[in-house]
């Protein structure tokens, strides 16, 4: 498990220095993603069962690992108060949408494949 | 009354307080979840998150020092994203075949949800930093506030914006999927993943490995598309 952490943990630092040092605009952790699918592909082979147990425990959990910065909401209360009905709206209506449209979109585009 | 002093301010200081109330207040909005039979409307993130803050604001403690203990949840978000890679190569065979066309459907839908959010703003008359900052709300926190910085709007404003997109989509998604009668659960996890990044990707996780993986995937490629594309798009037409 220790392995398993140290190998997650080496591609966000490599994924957070090649952000910095190559100005990309995509965050370390999800370059950290690539990174580990790519070597995943490069293995070959099935990943490493204690990788799989590790990734499930923390994906498992994913919620949880949301909830301190979502409490952060907290701190918005005067601006959501004046601006409710954009924001709510925005959020509301613009996520739902995108949904749908982007739901029927993909299931168009893949049917048959 | 000095030793409860005492012990209040060793509750301050140490990140242990705060680290226990947000598993306690997680396993709480778990118990909850099943109360409501896993109904999606009932979103754990969502109960866990009305727990704490109210009871921060009843205690009276600031949000700031509550998040110097519970950064150590938050700490783990990374390498939870790069984890995202692992169910994404476990079914590596089922999304190569597709790859191309989910990465088509994943770019429109985002600049899609930009658009309507921002069209929504802009008809009811937001101030132009509210506006901007609703622009990147379905894309993942840390690129979200990046891109809102460019844009002209306010990064933790967004940030929060960001929390509720991907709450919204993680609770009404999978009802609204229904209704628009998307079966295929590859395309039900690209429309969750793109519109509520990891949070709707957790819900997607917790009820089918394809979803999970496709909405994963979903994230990461609107992060990407839309780092690239929202500032560019941004200030070619406000410009």
């Amino acid at each position: 498990m220790i392995g398993a952490l140290t190998t997650l943990l080496s591609c966000q630092l490599a994924g957070e220095v090649l952000a910095r040092a190559l100005h990309l605009p995509v965050p370390g952790p999800v370059i950290g993603m690539a990174l580990l699918f790519t070597g995943l592909l490069l293995r070959g082979r099935e990943a490493p069962p204690a990788l799989h147990a590790t990734a499930d425990a923390l994906l498992g959990n994913l919620g949880l690992l949301f909830v301190p910065a979502g409490v952060g909401v907290m701190l918005y209360l005067p601006v959501l108060a004046r601006d409710w009905a954009p924001l709510s709206l925005g959020v509301l209506a613009g996520t739902l949408a995108a949904i749908a449209f982007t739901g029927r979109l993909a299931q168009r585009l893949l049917r048959g494949r | 009354m000095s030793e409860l002093g005492e012990i209040w301010v060793y509750l301050a200081r140490e990140p242990l307080a705060a680290l226990t109330a947000t598993l306690l207040a997680w396993l709480g909005a778990l118990r909850l979840q099943r109360l409501c039979r896993r109904h999606p409307l009932a979103n754990p993130v969502l109960f866990a998150v009305l727990i704490l803050a109210a009871g921060l604001l009843l205690s009276g403690i600031d949000y700031r020092s509550y998040f110097e203990g519970a950064q150590f949840v938050h700490f783990l978000l990374g390498p939870a994203t790069v984890a995202l890679a692992v169910p994404l190569h476990r079914q590596w065979e089922a999304v190569r075949r597709s790859a191309l066309l989910a990465a088509v459907s994943v770019v429109t839908g985002g600049l899609f949800a930009a658009a309507v959010g921002v069209g929504i703003a802009l008809a009811l008359g937001a101030a132009p930093e509210v506006v901007a900052s609703l622009a990147p709300r379905s894309v993942t926190t840390p690129v979200a506030m990046g891109i809102a910085e460019r844009i002209g709007g306010l990064p933790s404003l967004t940030a929060a914006l960001v929390i509720a997109s991907g709450i919204t989509g993680a609770a009404l998604g999978p009802l609204v999927l229904n209704l628009a009668r998307v079966e295929d659960m590859r395309a039900r996890g690209l429309a969750i993943g793109t519109a509520s990044h990891g949070i709707g990707t957790a819900r997607a996780l917790s009820v089918s490995a394809a979803a999970g993986a496709f909405s994963g995937l979903a994230m990461g490629l609107n992060a990407l598309a839309s780092a690239l594309l929202l500032p560019l798009l941004w200030h070619a037409l406000a410009g």
